[in-house]
């Protein structure tokens, strides 16, 4: 019974990783931007989230409908103003401007909101659990699974089955070409940006009801994010909720083990895949 | 400009500081201003223990004695080698005389290690002893090899005070004493889980048994694992040393599992009020060790202030309410005022340093003498030991919570407000 909790853990522990990993996912596919401040962006969507719960008392699932409106501009014109000028043949430069940009958010936040954990409080549903029998199941947990799914499900479906979703994918593809048919490279980015930033203000919901953030504690969970790309494969979303659920539960069995080995066993399972599909499990197109 | 007198009146506190200020003209009288060097960690994850410094340091430039002082303050970013770097800059660049260091082993150890190389009086505070004082040894794996310092002098408690406080709060419950540990793999997590000098031994010898599944990494995602061993030990008690957010989830984590032991008993994450109240309601009846609060009988050498006062100070210039290092963060420069009032020449490191060996001062964090008290043969030259007691979170009727100290067999003078109740 043990065993079979574990793994129930592990999997809703996944969905979390890859609410992470989608809008890492997202940028990365469509423009192969590595974007090193998605995790302090995700804080400081957690922020306007808290920000919204506390000064207009709204419960913590309604306040997303301001914050996401919030982060989908903020990613756009972070995009469109910031990393559009930085993008080329030459891969360092957005390393660089994202990397400082983690610096300047952390500190930015740390000014604004002190070092203080802060939680956004969602009440009894907290601790809230379902029981299967000898199973207890968090609704939390539970609900950042099922959300990390209809994202993904979204997701898809924007890119697949809308206009801007073809743009999306033959920007990708080839941007020069895509420019002659009309479309403008740098606003389809800004938009990819804007929609991994709605991703991330979702992402910030659930991390901030489970557990306390500050200011600094974004880049700890960014590593899970890229290792969920990466074993999932680029560009592919279903493979980046494969992904973040095989760290998941690499985790809690890891940790059922010796908890000694939880992180770790997350990261050899990561390498374990990358050896066996160097590209990862669904990679797309070339 | 201060005259002799009217240093004598204001810095004279102790009997001591009246008898060297006779013999030998003090360094304060001198006129040219003390430079003392202060290291604490005002950004990054430990920011939360330096945000009095400033309400602290406006204080003590407001007393008379603190007129005499130039305090040069450096950000250590919470990283241990930031603050080895800045320790070194205020030594070679801005020549102080004294260093002050506060928060956490990863401030301390650097910075007390760049002075005692450079020969530097360093007084430093806000870390169990035993990580402060082994940590810095050239082997901390053998005892025979561990040399006390010259320069480096600190107070706090240590880990044999807060287990004693631990087991005495767990001794007023009825449990069927099995405890469960969480030990992160980090300095704190493993000394407290060293089978040796943490908890393993005493709980042996006090009839507890351990569950200990082992260290695991901070800022971990998901306690099932331990959850899970606790239950299959019907753990009635959880102790441990865990980082706010870690312990956030493994609480959350526990009550949607249906686990809630009578007593939990956590070190470093419910320190802070605020994350405390992260924890919403469940947090009630939560314990802790208690090293200062409001109600502490001790008032400060430097202006008379009181334990209350200093924090309702603290309130009324923040609106933030008061946490424990503030009081440290004031001793510390109780404890250099007081030093450098009884020295001639502030410049001269063994002079210094002599005088803080010397100190037996009345401060806002209880009586303060390095004269190895409580301490193991080793330590005593460079360890002084502040009292420690227990206390528990308890929700108020309007939200929020207020700490309540529940046993003080470790230290009578401190009062309790209440007894140990178990968590429903």
């Amino acid at each position: 019974m043990i065993w079979i909790d574990t793994i129930i853990q592990g999997i809703l522990l996944g969905g979390l990783y890859a609410l992470f990993a989608a809008g890492l996912s997202l940028v990365f596919g469509i423009m192969r931007l590595v974007n090193l401040a998605h995790g302090d962006l995700i804080i400081l969507g957690a922020y306007i989230i808290l920000i919204s719960v506390t000064v207009l008392g709204l419960n913590p699932f309604f306040a997303i409908l301001i914050a996401a409106p919030l982060m989908f501009a903020l990613g756009w014109a972070l995009q469109k103003l910031v990393l559009n000028r930085t993008l080329g043949e030459d891969i360092l430069p957005p390393l660089l401007v994202t990397f400082g940009l983690s610096v300047v958010i952390q500190n930015g936040l740390l000014e604004g909101f002190s070092a203080d954990s802060q939680r956004i409080s969602a009440g009894a549903l907290e601790t809230a659990s379902i029981s299967v029998g000898p199973i207890s199941m968090g609704v939390l947990p539970l609900l950042t699974f099922g959300s990390a799914i209809l994202v993904i499900v979204v997701l898809n479906h924007i890119f697949y089955r809308t206009a801007i979703g073809r743009a999306f994918r033959a920007t990708s593809d080839d941007a020069v070409t895509a420019s002659l048919m009309g479309i403008k490279p740098e606003r389809v980015f800004a938009t990819a940006t804007g929609l991994a930033m709605v991703v991330a203000a979702i992402a910030a919901l659930y991390l901030g009801v489970r557990a306390n953030f500050d200011p600094s504690i974004g880049p700890a969970r960014l590593i899970y994010a890229f290792e969920a790309v990466i074993i999932g494969g680029l560009g592919s979303l279903w493979g980046t909720l494969l992904g973040g659920v095989i760290i998941g539960v690499a985790q809690t069995v890891g940790a059922a083990i010796n908890p000694e080995w939880q992180i770790l066993a997350g990261h050899v399972a990561f390498l374990v895949v990358l050896l066996i599909r160097p590209r990862g499990l669904f990679p797309r197109g070339n | 400009m201060i005259t002799r007198r009217k240093l004598l009146q204001s810095t004279a506190a102790s009997g001591v500081a009246l008898a060297a200020g006779g013999l030998a003209a003090p360094a304060i009288a001198q006129g040219a201003k003390i430079r003392i060097g202060y290291v604490t960690p005002q950004s990054g994850p430990l920011a939360a223990f330096a945000e009095a410094d400033q309400f602290i340091l406006d204080g003590f430039a407001g007393t008379e004695a603190g007129a005499n002082f130039e305090v040069i303050v450096k950000d250590s970013q919470s990283n241990p080698n930031r603050a080895a770097e800045v320790a070194q800059e205020l030594i070679v660049d801005d020549e102080i005389d004294l260093m002050l260091v506060a928060s956490t082993p990863e401030t301390t150890n650097p910075v007390t290690t760049t002075c005692e190389n450079e020969e530097i009086p360093c007084i430093s505070t806000v870390a169990p002893w035993q990580p402060w004082f082994i940590g810095q040894q050239g082997n901390p794996g053998d005892p025979a090899s561990w040399q006390p310092f010259n320069y480096a002098y600190h107070f706090f408690w240590g880990l044999e005070d807060v287990i004693a406080v631990f087991t005495n709060m767990w001794a007023q419950l009825d449990t069927n004493k099995s405890v469960g540990g969480l030990f992160p793999n980090d300095g704190d997590g493993n000394a407290w889980g060293d089978p040796n000098v943490g908890f393993p031994p005493v709980l042996d010898a006090q009839g507890y048994t351990l569950t200990d599944p082992g260290r695991y990494q901070n800022l971990t995602d998901d306690f099932s694992a331990q959850i899970n061993a606790f239950k299959s030990a019907s753990v009635e008690i959880v102790t441990g040393v865990v980082i706010p957010p870690d312990f956030t989830t493994f609480w959350t984590q526990a009550k949607q599992q249906g686990f809630t032991p009578k007593a939990a008993s956590i070190g470093k994450a419910i320190l802070f009020p605020q994350a405390v109240e992260a924890l919403g309601d469940t947090g009630h009846n939560l314990s802790s060790e208690v090293w200062w609060s409001p109600t502490h009988p001790f008032s400060s050498s430097l202006n008379g202030m009181s334990a209350g006062d200093l924090a309702a100070g603290f309130t009324t210039a923040t609106g933030r309410s008061w946490t424990q290092p503030i009081g440290f963060v004031h001793a510390l420069f109780e404890v250099a005022a007081d030093a450098m009032g009884r020295v001639s020449d502030s410049s001269d490191p063994d002079e210094v340093s002599e005088a803080i060996a010397a100190t037996n001062l009345n401060t806002i964090v209880g009586p303060l003498a390095w004269n190895g008290a409580g301490l193991p043969p080793f330590a005593a030259k460079n360890v002084a030991k502040t009292p420690l007691v227990g206390g528990q979170w308890r929700l108020k009727d309007g939200g929020g919570y207020d700490l309540v100290i529940v046993d003080n067999q470790t230290a009578p003078d401190v009062p309790t407000g209440g007894v140990m109740e178990p968590i429903t």
